[in-house]
């Protein structure tokens, strides 16, 4: 008996002995494995979704990381309608999208589930018109009257009006959207639905819609090659998409009347216009805001969060990033063409994670 | 040794079975997760044209047709080509050509499709733009012809497949023709034939297999996707205009997949598949048939008469 129990001490030695030897190891424990919340152990945790805020989220990370090399988050970019899915299948720990869950996913969730903003962006107007290098102006009807396929030449009064001074030409417009579901579509439509009621009507809110006229282009770079090249063509990017590869693009006149040119500072005040009438959950649409000097083109990227997470430690974790992320985060925005948070819905937002259980 | 056959036997055999079990697997997939759409919407889903995530409305027919069309399409291009470079590599061609012809051509089927989606947008769109807009207006006034000159549209994703598709065939016309016996021209040429009518008689010997070849071809353009979205135009419409931006079921899927997440949408992009999946199976049963019926055709085989003996 006594030599059984001297025997399990022995083995139980040598793992202590193992598991000491590999103190700083390598190996990451996976966040649902992991039990304890000492600081000490190294935590792994996966997160899945929009493809736009993957650049700004992989520099946080990376960043959160050099401070707390002990934790270290894994996202992959599949998409904001893979990464809904995947949290509501709790196959990764937090999810991101580009547009707010609906009704009905978050029924489908086996828990409530937390909207975070964590950055804002913004969609552009991009068009070549032969003969024309000026910079146009457009409200969201003719926008949308445009992509109802109801304007249908360049030079029509309703864009000539806008546009004093510039010569127009009679040639056709043609059309071009994203083919691919997108979270840049979502904004958008987004947008023209609020603006026109014909709009919402024929066409609707989703990240994939059917359009009335024109091409589809397969990301970014579908549209914005397609409108290179078509002559009298229009297409809408990502504002970030159009600064990097600094493709000009034409302003839009926001709710107060004025037209406004996307830049990170005018998307930023889209949002601080917008904070006042923020709902507790944060899943708001924040096109066509009012407010002086706002772009009306401009949302929220969202982070998706449980409740009350099941693991405890990567919880505390992700909400500590988070608070993070709110503010010494935000200073990497700019730089990556994202446009920060202002400060009223962070202090809304730092509020909202003391509802997440940790413990 | 007998047991080794039989444990070899049994080996291969379990492979074969998986080959079956794969494709059993993947049809019984996809027919389980579209149940939703094929309960709402039964076979008015092969039908219609209406495709709309937002109202939750799903219809097939125009990527049925855009498959099918562009498919069609790029067979009628690249058919006379493809058989046109195996001919001349294994019939015409001087010794010191054949090596890097052979190579050029299945260089041709090594790049990425990606590449050739690139190429598209950037050459051949504003190459089919300009014809387009040198068309006369009688022509363009055509159902063929019709709409605005885009570019991308039915005839620069037919060209830009037929452009894929031209080294499958003719690699496979090409060592179709090989296995042609030398004494069928050697006898085609005694007969007085002249080497136009030597090389028909080799390629009606050779028939079966190069059918099998153009087939094969026509598989590969049902399927290819990257290419396609990219010139296409992506847009769901039933037009005979070879101009008109329209859609294929692989370009669909690789458009919307990432970012359905509603239910009946995701069930809907899943039927598309099945459609596909069974479409290609269609087609390539109807190849069979029509192989199988060929070569029994052909069983008395008078077209050239062999000397005994005169086999290699």
């Amino acid at each position: 008996m006594n030599k059984i129990v001297m025997r399990y001490l022995a083995v139980a030695l040598i793992a202590a002995l193992a598991a000491a030897c590999g103190g700083g190891n390598t190996e990451p424990v996976t966040a649902n494995s992991s039990s304890g919340s000492g600081s000490s152990q190294s935590l792994q945790i996966n997160g899945a979704g929009a493809t736009f805020p993957y650049p700004i989220y992989s520099k946080w990370f990376s960043e959160y990381n050099t401070l707390h090399s002990n934790i270290r988050v894994n996202y992959q970019s599949i998409g904001s309608g893979g990464g809904i899915q995947q949290v509501i299948n709790q196959t990764v720990f937090f999810g991101a999208t580009d547009g707010p869950m609906t009704d009905e996913q978050l029924k489908a969730a086996p828990g409530p589930i937390l909207h975070f903003p964590t950055v804002l962006g913004a969609v552009v107007p991009v068009y070549n018109i032969p003969g024309t290098t000026a910079e146009l102006k457009f409200t969201g009807p003719v926008l949308a009257d445009i992509y109802l396929g109801k304007i249908k030449k360049w030079n029509d009064p309703a864009l000539a009006k806008l546009n004093p001074g510039v010569t127009l030409p009679a040639t056709d417009v043609t059309v071009v959207h994203r083919s691919d579901g997108s979270g840049t579509t979502y904004i958008f439509v987004d947008y023209l639905s609020k603006v026109s009621p014909q709009f919402k009507s024929d066409v609707g809110v989703s990240t994939s819609v059917k359009w009335p006229t024109g091409v589809g282009g397969k990301g970014n770079e579908g549209v914005s090659g397609l409108v290179t090249q078509s002559p009298g063509s229009i297409g809408y990017v990502e504002l970030i998409y159009a600064l990097q590869n600094k493709i000009s693009f034409g302003s839009v006149q926001n709710a107060a009347g004025e037209f406004v040119k996307a830049s990170v500072d005018a998307v930023t005040k889209a949002a601080d216009a917008a904070a006042p009438n923020i709902p507790a959950d944060f899943r708001v649409s924040i096109t066509n805001a009012q407010g002086a000097g706002a772009y009306p083109i401009s949302s929220f990227t969202w982070l998706l969060l449980y409740e009350d997470p099941k693991d405890k430690a990567a919880g505390k974790a992700m909400v500590d990033f988070m608070r993070w992320a709110l503010t010494d985060g935000q200073k990497y925005a700019a730089d990556l063409g994202y446009a920060p948070l202002p400060a009223n819905v962070t202090m809304l937002e730092q509020a909202a994670l003391a509802r997440i259980k940790v413990s | 040794m007998r047991s080794s056959d039989f444990t070899f036997r049994v080996g291969v055999g379990a492979f074969a079975a998986a080959l079956l079990l794969i494709v059993i697997a993947i049809a019984v997939t996809l027919a389980n997760d579209s149940t939703l759409s094929i309960q709402k919407f039964g076979l008015g889903f092969w039908g219609t044209s209406n495709w709309d995530p937002v109202a939750g409305e799903f219809g097939a027919l125009p990527f049925i047709w855009g498959t099918l069309y562009s498919s069609v399409l790029a067979l009628l291009i690249a058919t006379p080509v493809a058989l046109g470079i195996a001919v001349f590599i294994s019939e015409l061609c001087p010794g010191a050509l054949r090596a890097p012809l052979i190579f050029l051509t299945e260089l041709l089927a090594a790049i990425p499709s990606i590449v050739y989606g690139l190429w598209g947008i950037f050459v051949l769109v504003p190459a089919v733009r300009s014809v387009e807009t040198a068309m006369p207006e009688s022509l363009r006034a055509l159902p063929l012809f019709s709409g605005p000159p885009l570019g991308v549209g039915m005839f620069a994703a037919a060209l830009i497949l037929a452009v894929m598709v031209v080294p499958f065939t003719s690699a496979i016309a090409r060592e179709v023709l090989r296995t042609v016996p030398a004494s069928q021209r050697e006898a085609a040429f005694a007969l007085g034939a002249t080497r136009f009518e030597a090389i028909r008689a080799a390629m009606f010997y050779a028939r079966t297999g190069i059918i099998g070849a153009v087939m094969l071809g026509f598989g590969r353009a049902l399927g290819e996707t990257m290419a396609v979205t990219m010139v296409i135009g992506n847009n769901p419409q039933v037009s005979l205009s070879l101009f008109a931006p329209q859609y294929t079921m692989a370009a669909v899927l690789a458009n919307e997949f990432t970012e359905a997440a509603d239910a009946l949408y995701l069930s809907a992009l899943i039927e598309i598949g099945l459609v596909l999946f069974v479409i290609t199976l269609i087609v390539n049963m109807l190849s069979r048939v029509l192989i199988w019926s060929m070569a029994r055709q052909a069983a008395p085989r008078p077209a050239v008469l062999v000397p005994r003996g005169a086999e290699a």
